[in-house]
């Protein structure tokens, strides 16, 4: 059983058209969510480079969440299928090397209008960030 | 589309010459430029007689490949990704006669992918190549390196055997049959290369510029038994090398653990084409800030930091392009075996995406394209 202390660290690249307006509106409207999720908003979700994702999991992030809109609702129509495309790439690459990454890393798709669905999201991701524990590469020194 | 590359009409034709393999090679390419249909060959060369040493080059002298001549095309060995070569050749535009280039055939893969990179031009280039029985690690390339061991190589490659001492990369490429050269010529599990050669004559430019050689015409085409069979043991070769593969974050620090950060595996790299590295560009330099900040949230770092970034974002760059010719493992100084770490990754990303670097010109490179529907299961 995991460490109840333990409180994930989430690195959230959130879009800007959708999920972070998503997020907005779920703190406006004072709905419950752990506290995890450290938001990078992003104009799309296709903007997040691999490097980001690395980076973030190279320093010590436990999770990382990429978010944004539903296919076909993509603001600049496609960023989003990219970014799905890159999710692919990167986690085939993880467990090529049995990184343990896959699962602590996720693509959702949450539109502008689905606060309930991103406290959702938030809420399952944190649960399964905080039973799988700290990720393990947090203290490696020779990274 | 390049002249003669793709022609519907063409049915490409099997020739087998009375002559061995290098002398027929080395016939093909004299007749080519003594008749004036290419400006210039890029082959291997011996740099110099008495003087060990072996390069890619140009030559424009027939002479250069006369038996005594200092083009050695067959020669075993990949002082650097031919395909590479032959885009920085055409990177500022297309050559304007035509030359004749004699790669390997991840090097004409890696040809390929650089040319869905928009990274050069496929005119006027010719591409000659051959079943591919592997190159030897540069550095035996010393020391009479060019001889000797040649006679075992060319017996072994008679028989469908690699050589144990080639390149592991080698002994586990499934993919040693050029797919889009002009000529194939038949070397791998074929019997008497010292007396006799099949030419394959894949392109209409290509049965045009080996009408010079004299011989009988042969149906079928480079596969046989002997290929299907070295295949096999490739693959199971290939499975070994992989097993061997340290997992996880403990696994990869350990296999990078002696890593200088000399970089050589991405200059080395015929998919690494960027002018500047993101790697090497001043984006990678870190403040002072961060040092502080690494210090007191683990209570120390590596110094210079980053080794482990910069190999899994030169993954997360090139592995759906890698064409795994084992350039990056020949230079490394800390001998790390880079290129079946990279091979392995890359057989996942190309699994996942069903690619295969350097097949098709016309199949694009995944991250360049997407569905409407595909990959569900990635997202949630």
């Amino acid at each position: 059983m995991a460490d109840q202390t333990f409180s994930p660290t989430i690195v959230g690249f959130l879009c800007n058209w959708c999920t972070y307006a998503a997020a907005d509106s779920a703190g406006v409207a004072r709905m419950k969510m752990p506290p995890s999720v450290m938001v990078v908003r992003v104009m799309c979700s296709g903007r997040v480079d691999p490097l980001f994702v690395l980076t973030a999991f190279l320093r010590g992030a436990d999770g990382v969440l990429i978010s944004g809109c539903w296919p076909g609702q993509c603001h600049y129509k496609t960023g989003n299928l990219q970014a799905r495309r890159r999710t692919a790439l990167l986690t085939s690459i993880f467990d090529a090397l049995e990184l343990g990454m896959s699962e602590r890393f996720r693509l959702s798709w949450v539109s502008s209008s689905e606060a309930p669905r991103f406290v959702r999201v938030v809420k399952a991701f944190d649960r399964e960030i905080t039973d799988l524990g700290p990720s393990p590469i947090q203290d490696e020194l020779f990274l | 589309m390049p002249e003669g590359a793709t022609s519907s009409a063409f049915t490409p034709k099997g020739l087998r010459t009375n002559q061995g393999a290098d002398e027929t090679v080395r016939q093909l390419l004299r007749s080519l430029l003594e008749r004036g249909d290419v400006e210039a060959v890029l082959a291997l060369g011996r740099t110099g007689t008495g003087e060990e040493g072996v390069a890619y080059s140009l030559f424009a002298d027939p002479d250069a490949f006369a038996p005594d001549g200092d083009a050695r095309p067959l020669l075993p060995f990949m002082p650097a990704n031919g395909g590479g070569l032959l885009s920085r050749l055409t990177l500022g535009g297309a050559l304007v006669r035509p030359v004749a280039a004699v790669i390997r055939p991840c090097e004409l893969r890696a040809f390929i992918e650089l040319m869905k990179l928009n990274q050069g031009s496929l005119d006027n280039v010719f591409l000659i190549s051959f079943t591919c029985g592997g190159v030897y690690p540069l550095e035996t390339a010393v020391d009479g390196g060019l001889d000797e061991g040649m006679r075992g190589y060319w017996q072994g490659m008679e028989q469908g055997e690699l050589d144990a001492a080639v390149r592991p990369t080698c002994r586990a490429c499934q993919s040693f049959i050029p797919e889009r050269a002009d000529i194939t010529v038949a070397l791998f599990g074929e019997e008497h290369l010292d007396r006799q050669c099949t030419l394959y004559l894949n392109t209409e430019r290509g049965a045009a510029f080996a009408q010079g050689l004299e011989g009988t015409a042969v149906t079928g085409g480079a596969e046989h038994a002997a290929i299907e069979r070295s295949r096999g043991e490739r693959d199971a070769f290939r499975e070994e090398l992989f097993a061997g593969v340290d997992g996880g974050m403990r696994g990869l620090i350990q296999t990078f653990g002696r890593c200088i950060g000399c970089h050589a595996c991405k200059t080395v790299c015929p998919i690494c084409y960027c002018q500047l590295c993101h790697f090497d560009s001043p984006d990678c330099e870190r403040e002072p800030g961060y040092y502080e900040a690494e210090l007191r949230r683990k209570g120390g770092l590596r110094v210079p930091p980053d080794t482990v970034f910069f190999q899994l974002g030169r993954m997360s760059h090139i592995a759906l392009s890698c064409v795994g010719c084992g350039m990056c493992t020949d230079v490394c100084p800390a001998d790390i075996p880079v290129s079946t770490i990279f091979s392995k990754v890359a057989a996942s990303a190309q699994a996942t995406f069903d690619y295969k670097p350097g097949r098709d010109l016309e199949e694009e490179i995944p991250l360049r394209t997407f569905r409407e529907e595909e990959f569900a299961q990635v997202a949630t």
